[in-house]
């Protein structure tokens, strides 16, 4: 039964990468494949915040500190250094964990929504900074970078395969003895400490990757879309409450929740922008109340669940007491 | 005598944040949930003021009195149809109500944006540009008024929470839910009205900062920051920590826009309250008890 799952489970996993990979065989519009990139973009952003925001229950409120890093890392090498961008993708996700130590070590003294507050602030004042250091940083002009490389084909491969990283990583993680522990420090983060768990240590292992792969895509955000300014990258409702709200959509705590919210925020928004002008953040906003409402786990945890129920009810029948 | 005016500034400005923080930290007294809407609710309040300004020639300090009962009806109906309904709703993450408070934040926000665009605006009346001298300090009059309105505020919501069966009531729920209801307090319907009276000292404080501000639908951002800023200096649930919580952050802002940069005025207020966070979780209000 548990082997036959699994079976179903891998062979989906298969088919949706045949299909990811064969989609620009069909689709060979830069409209429709720039769409396609800013899925790939919102999904590692998304998949990361999970591992800390729905693994680990840690929600945070100031991943945006973590994105607009790795972004600027890939930024001001081309400026001050006169790198290829590219030199971005490696250095980005380093210093993004690199500042993901002393913001763990400082927002992990704090529990549930003094935890949010705290990120939030430390979001707020990267932006801020990196406004106001204008020598350093450019200020609000924002970087421009000359891409050496503009075929759209070549950003969707590369960022496929920076997902499909993000998702294994995190897969990795969730099932093996951290993904437990992290679950436990979620339901009951005081019944966790009284088993031993050393609840801040893991806590700061749920955080590294997740800024990791945020800083990952922040630096691939720089070398496609070529601009940034801290407006954009360190934005509080843009990216960090944005990423909340994509995976709520998708679903916490799930492996393709973030990927479906996703591609679900970004297809809506541009579906939206054609069809009802500037009221498409509204009806976002909207959905996301009703999803929240209605759907507190968003469309892939409520599958999970719908099905745990309907297999109850078998279980129940066969029962027969 | 630039140190006392830059004082003076930032204390009469920190009075008008502390209503607003004040709105926040009953709701979060009450409710134990973090408001991010706030700011959002600051916001609609400064449009209905804004609106009665500009269509009808009121002035935005009687305006005010039309932008709060408004707005107590927009918390109360948050309140009893979104928000409560999460409460027996059963989710992977505690936060679900904070996040809604995101999402109608994002609602709020866009709708405004609808309506009035992102043009930044602004309410100016016959005295917005005129000055009092104190010394060789100039203090502006609507900075002035402001500040004596919000304190006026703040003694009547004191006054308010302390003599009546109501805000007695807001109190021990705020206090003890589940002792407040063996009382015979109907909780729902006292968060219901906390939301509101939340809700309407936002909209009096942002409707008293209007002939000061420039007025957008992304101000609320700025005002869901200093609340909770000084929600948590002040102690949760504190008014009258949040009273001086507000004055401490209007002080630091003030002197940080002088003394540091101009740009780098936010960041105190964020430093501080990180700092608070770590080493004073409890707020002023724990250092006052000791």
């Amino acid at each position: 039964m548990r082997m036959n799952m699994l079976n179903k489970k891998f062979l989906l996993t298969i088919a949706f990468i045949i299909l990811a990979v064969l989609i620009p065989v069909v689709i060979k519009a830069p409209y429709q494949l720039h769409i396609l990139i800013l899925i790939i973009i919102w999904a590692i952003i998304g998949t990361s915040w999970n591992l800390l925001g729905g693994y680990a229950g840690q929600v945070s409120f100031g991943h945006a500190a973590f994105f607009g890093l790795g972004a600027y890392s890939a930024g001001l090498l081309t400026l001050h250094c006169a790198l290829s961008p590219w030199w971005g993708i490696l250095l980005g996700p380093l210093v993004a964990a690199l500042a993901a130590l002393p913001i763990g070590m400082i927002c992990f003294r704090l529990r549930g929504p003094y935890f949010a507050l705290a990120m939030l602030a430390l979001g707020e004042i990267f932006r801020l900074v990196f406004l106001n250091l204008t020598d350093f940083t450019n200020g609000a002009k924002g970087i421009l970078i000359m891409p050496a490389i503009t075929n759209k084909m070549f950003y969707y491969y590369t960022g496929l395969g920076m997902l499909a990283l993000t998702l294994l990583a995190t897969y990795l993680i969730v099932n093996s003895k951290i993904g437990y522990y992290l679950v436990s420090i979620r339901e009951d983060q005081d019944a966790a400490t009284s088993l031993g768990i050393p609840t801040t240590l893991y806590k700061n292992l749920a955080l590294l990757p997740s800024a990791f792969f945020t800083g990952l895509a922040g630096a691939f955000y720089m070398n496609y879309v070529a601009f940034i300014d801290p407006n954009i990258v360190f934005n509080l409702t843009n990216v960090s409450v944005m990423v909340i709200l994509v995976v709520m959509l998708g679903g916490v705590a799930t492996t393709w929740g973030p990927t479906i919210g996703a591609a679900i925020y970004i297809f809506l928004g541009e579906y939206f922008r054609t069809t009802l002008g500037s009221a498409n953040v509204l009806i976002f906003g909207i959905l996301v109340c009703l999803i929240i409402m209605f759907l507190p786990n968003g469309i892939a945890g409520e599958l999970d669940l719908l099905k745990r129920l309907t297999q109850r009810k078998k279980a129940s029948l066969s029962g027969g007491v | 005598m630039l140190l006392g005016q830059t004082i003076i500034c930032g204390l009469l400005l920190g009075g008008m944040y502390a209503l607003i923080a004040i709105g926040m930290t009953l709701i979060m007294g009450v409710m134990k949930i973090i408001n991010l809407a706030h700011g959002a609710l600051v916001m609609v309040g400064m449009y209905v003021t804004y609106v009665c300004s500009k269509n009808y020639g009121i002035d935005p300090y009687i305006g005010m009195f039309i932008a709060m009962p408004v707005l107590f009806l927009l918390g109360c109906l948050i309140q009893k149809y979104m928000i409560n309904r999460l409460v027996e709703v059963d989710s992977i993450l505690p936060e679900n109500q904070v996040l809604l408070t995101v999402g109608i934040m994002l609602v709020l926000t866009e709708a405004a944006r609808l309506m009035f665009k992102s043009d930044y605006r602004s309410v100016t009346t016959s005295y917005s540009s005129d000055t009092v001298f104190l010394g060789a300090m100039s203090i502006s009059v609507p900075l002035l008024i402001g500040f004596f309105i919000a304190m006026v505020f703040t003694l009547l919501l004191h006054l308010f929470l302390t003599k009546t069966d109501i805000g007695k009531s807001i109190r021990a729920t705020s206090q003890d839910r589940d002792a407040a209801v063996y009382m015979g307090i109907n909780s729902s319907k006292i968060t219901m009205i906390t939301f509101g009276i939340g809700a309407a000292l936002a909209a009096a404080g942002g409707s008293l900062l209007l002939p000061l501000f420039y007025l957008f639908p992304d101000v609320g951002h700025l005002f869901t920051a200093k609340s909770f800023i000084i929600t948590i200096l002040g102690g949760m649930g504190s008014t009258m920590g949040a009273a001086v919580g507000g004055l401490i952050l209007g002080l630091s802002e003030s002197l940080g826009a002088t003394y540091i940069n101009m740009g780098y005025k936010d960041v105190v207020g964020l430093v501080i309250f990180i700092l608070v966070l770590l080493f004073l979780p409890g707020g002023f209000r724990s250092l006052v008890k000791r």
